[in-house]
């Protein structure tokens, strides 16, 4: 007989007066990723709401188009844009509060800047002059993570702090699908549910990781499912469908403000570019899949509740529009200048108080580069 | 009389070309880690193995890298030679517990009775424009824990050479792969890939009387030209290439600071707590009564890898190398 046969045998019965500590069904998310727009629960909406979510979504595409054409210009090292993408990252700023934080992947800038942080300081990690460029704290934006997951745990140490200090500030982390295999992933999840921290975990599933998808990543049957096991409320939503996921997202961090503990939502969506600039998707996936989702685009979803509704009309959209191309110039220009370099900040803010042995370093530093600019003239960076 | 075609290749294909001949030869050798599957890894290494060998000899896992290297344990302790891939210096830290509380120590801890021969390919160092995490040179933690071999290529035969003897090695290898050559092109003769020196032998890439340039990896390239652009200057620099961190070859490295009577050690990683103390300190142990100089160190700095724009400044060039011998030739007359 095989352990699997005699599995009953095995496992001990519970003892007499066991019962579940709670009932997981509630816990459960629905089968279906949740939907607003195109269903009935759209007229409950708030048109003003919608209409702020609409021109957040116009503006986030436009900034993904326009970084991704100044990756091609050279003036990014790289960038992984989010186009299809934008209903999560736009109803992930406008779900919170000011004082709220939200802990961003490097995908997440349009989040970032959704939620004030100025659009060349989002990105600067990608451009490559500094690792951050905001001022984490001014925001309540976390820096860009770019090793996955390792954020996740920040945001519940944050939150639980919060409520340590009896201030009723949630925290919102982003994560992909990938992301949620990693074990600080897991970590994350379980502190929070025993600490009730006031944390609201967002899953954007957008399909890949890199080029691995969904399938290879979890035999779960969604990766909301996941929450069920720690302890908190798993939540399957429609990642195209702006409204689903503000309101979805919305509840989530008001059931967390109210002392509810931390939800996992999972919004399903696509990722319509390739990883970064630097992946080649045509090894992994068909360009049909790629169409089919080009039918549930977040903009036209929402453009199409809008205009049906009279909330929306030519004009309306010409001018969002509008509102987005000078925002995207306005990133052009900026974005060509060349940022302003100092070699010798490479010696500040590694400690409070920089060390004797980096002042000698950056002395060697400064002597390298004024007998280069002996030899060339021209100054390389203003050298303090 | 039969004619061996010696045709250039980059050191990425001649690891492709090793993984290949690895598995094909053993049907224990397992390649697994994120993407190396459909897409071929994201530098393309792991090309093509999926498809000549199957999901199950090359595996595209979950994003763990934690969960990798464990479950490599447990392959290994079964009888199977796991080569993992980690995407990304930075990205292997997730997995260090697995490798300093297992990997490293599990023959010592079961008496020999439990050798784990997994090979842990990490492609390492900067230069090539990367963002945050994507440029750490991580060798000095590798070469802190005992039981771990840690290994580097820096030409295209040796690429070959030692991945193949890392996938053969019954201990655990770290394979340190220096990102930014894997492009770089060198004739190479796949008649005859294995003809390399093995594991744990230093070779010197470039005789000289004036002084030795002790360096691996990454920074082979640029000593090259250093000691080419050190005989306008009426210097004849020797350049060794370690190969190996772990073994270490204090027969070579000794003989050629002998020759020469100075020493400088060359590595992108930080100095103070980077490899290039131990190697100063094995110099000056085994050769002080040789030397002329003290050994010197040029290194990264000792700080947070910087980003891309900045990078150039704090990676060691040929001008801080040619400065570095300047200062030993000073201290000889002095
Ligand atoms: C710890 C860690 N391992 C590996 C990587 C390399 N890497 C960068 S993005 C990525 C895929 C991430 O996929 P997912 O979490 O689904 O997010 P997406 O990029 O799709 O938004 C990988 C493997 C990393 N950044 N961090």
């Amino acid at each position: 007989m095989t352990v699997m046969e005699q599995r009953g045998a095995y496992r001990p019965s519970p003892p007499p007066a066991w019962q579940p500590r709670m009932d997981p069904a509630p816990l459960l998310p629905d089968a279906e990723p949740y939907r607003v727009l195109g269903t009935e629960a759209a007229a409950k909406a708030d048109p003003d709401l919608l209409i702020r979510l609409y021109a957040q979504l116009v503006r986030g595409r436009r900034y993904n188009t326009q970084a991704t054409a100044l990756t091609k210009q050279g003036r990014l090292a790289v960038y992984p844009s989010s186009t299809g993408q934008e209903a999560c990252e736009v109803a992930a700023a406008l779900a919170l509060e000011e004082r709220d934080w939200l802990f961003p992947s490097y995908r997440d800038t349009l989040a970032v800047v959704a939620r004030g942080v100025d659009p060349v300081e989002a990105l600067t990690l990608l451009r490559g002059d500094w690792h951050n460029g905001y001022d984490p704290r001014t925001h309540r934006v976390a820096p860009l993570s770019t090793p996955l997951a390792t954020q996740l745990p920040h945001a519940v140490g944050l939150a639980h702090a919060a409520r340590l200090k009896g201030d009723d500030v949630v925290a919102l982390a982003l994560v992909g699908d990938g992301g949620t295999s990693e074990g600080d992933f897991h970590e994350a999840l379980n502190f929070a549910a025993v600490w009730q921290a006031p944390v609201v975990f967002l899953v954007q599933n957008n399909g890949f990781a890199i080029s691995v998808p969904l399938a290879k990543q979890t035999a779960a049957p969604s990766l909301a499912h996941k929450a069920v096991g720690y302890g908190m409320p798993g939540r399957l939503v429609d990642g195209n469908d702006a409204a689903a996921v503000h309101e979805v997202l919305a509840d989530a961090v008001r059931h967390a403000r109210a002392g509810g503990g931390p939800t996992l939502v999972e919004a399903v969506t696509y990722r319509m570019d390739a990883h970064t600039n630097a992946d080649d998707a045509t090894r992994y996936r068909a360009d049909a899949e790629v169409e089919a989702w080009r039918a549930h685009d977040p903009i036209e979803l929402l453009e199409a509740e809008l205009t049906a509704r009279g909330l929306l009309d030519q004009p309306a959209i010409e001018a969002a529009r509008q509102d987005a191309e000078e925002m995207a110039a306005d990133l052009r220009d900026r974005m060509n200048r060349d940022p302003e370099l100092d070699p010798m900040a490479l010696f500040d803010h590694v400690y409070a108080e920089t060390t004797a042995q980096l002042r000698e370093q950056r002395a060697l530093l400064r002597a390298e580069l004024e007998a280069e600019q002996e030899q060339h003239g021209e100054p390389e960076g203003g050298i303090r | 009389m039969t004619t061996v075609a010696v045709k250039p290749a980059t050191m990425a294909q001649a690891l492709t070309r090793a993984l290949r001949d690895a598995m094909a030869d053993d049907p224990a050798v397992h390649v697994m880690g994120e993407d190396v599957g459909t897409l071929g890894g994201v530098f393309r290494v792991t090309d093509g193995l999926t498809k000549e060998f199957g999901e199950d000899r090359c595996t595209d896992t979950p994003l763990a890298e934690a969960g990798i290297l464990g479950t490599a344990v447990g392959m290994a302790m079964y009888g199977l030679r796991p080569v993992v891939e980690m995407q990304f210096d930075a990205f292997a830290y997730p997995a260090f517990e697995q490798l300093i509380s297992h990997v490293s120590r599990m023959r010592n801890r079961t008496r020999g009775r439990m050798p784990l021969p997994i090979t842990v390919r990490v492609p390492y160092g900067g230069g090539i424009g990367g963002v945050e995490h994507h440029s750490d040179s991580s060798e000095a933690y590798y070469l802190a824990t005992p039981g771990l071999h840690v290994v580097t290529p820096a030409t295209v035969a040796d690429a070959y050479g030692l991945l193949r003897q890392a996938i053969a090695s019954d201990d655990p290898v770290v394979f340190l792969e220096p990102k930014r050559l894997y492009w770089s092109k060198d004739t190479w003769n796949p008649e005859q890939p294995t003809q390399v020196e093995p594991i744990g032998r230093a070779v010197v890439r470039r005789p000289g009387r004036s002084a030795t340039l002790i360096t691996y990896g990454p920074s082979l390239p640029v000593c090259l030209e250093a000691a080419e652009a050190a005989r306008a200057e009426g210097w004849d620099l020797e350049v060794v290439d370690l190969r190996s961190l772990v073994p270490f070859d204090d027969e070579t490295v000794c003989a050629a600071v002998r020759r020469t009577g100075r020493a400088v050690v060359v590595h992108e990683s930080t100095g103070f707590g980077g490899p290039g103390g131990e190697i100063a300190a094995r110099i000056a142990e085994r050769c002080f009564h040789h030397l002329e100089a003290p050994v010197l160190r040029v290194a990264g700095f000792d700080i947070p890898y910087p980003p891309p724009m900045l990078e150039r400044h704090h990676l060691p060039g040929v001008d801080r190398i040619l400065d570095a011998v300047a200062r030993l030739q000073w201290e000889a007359e002095g």
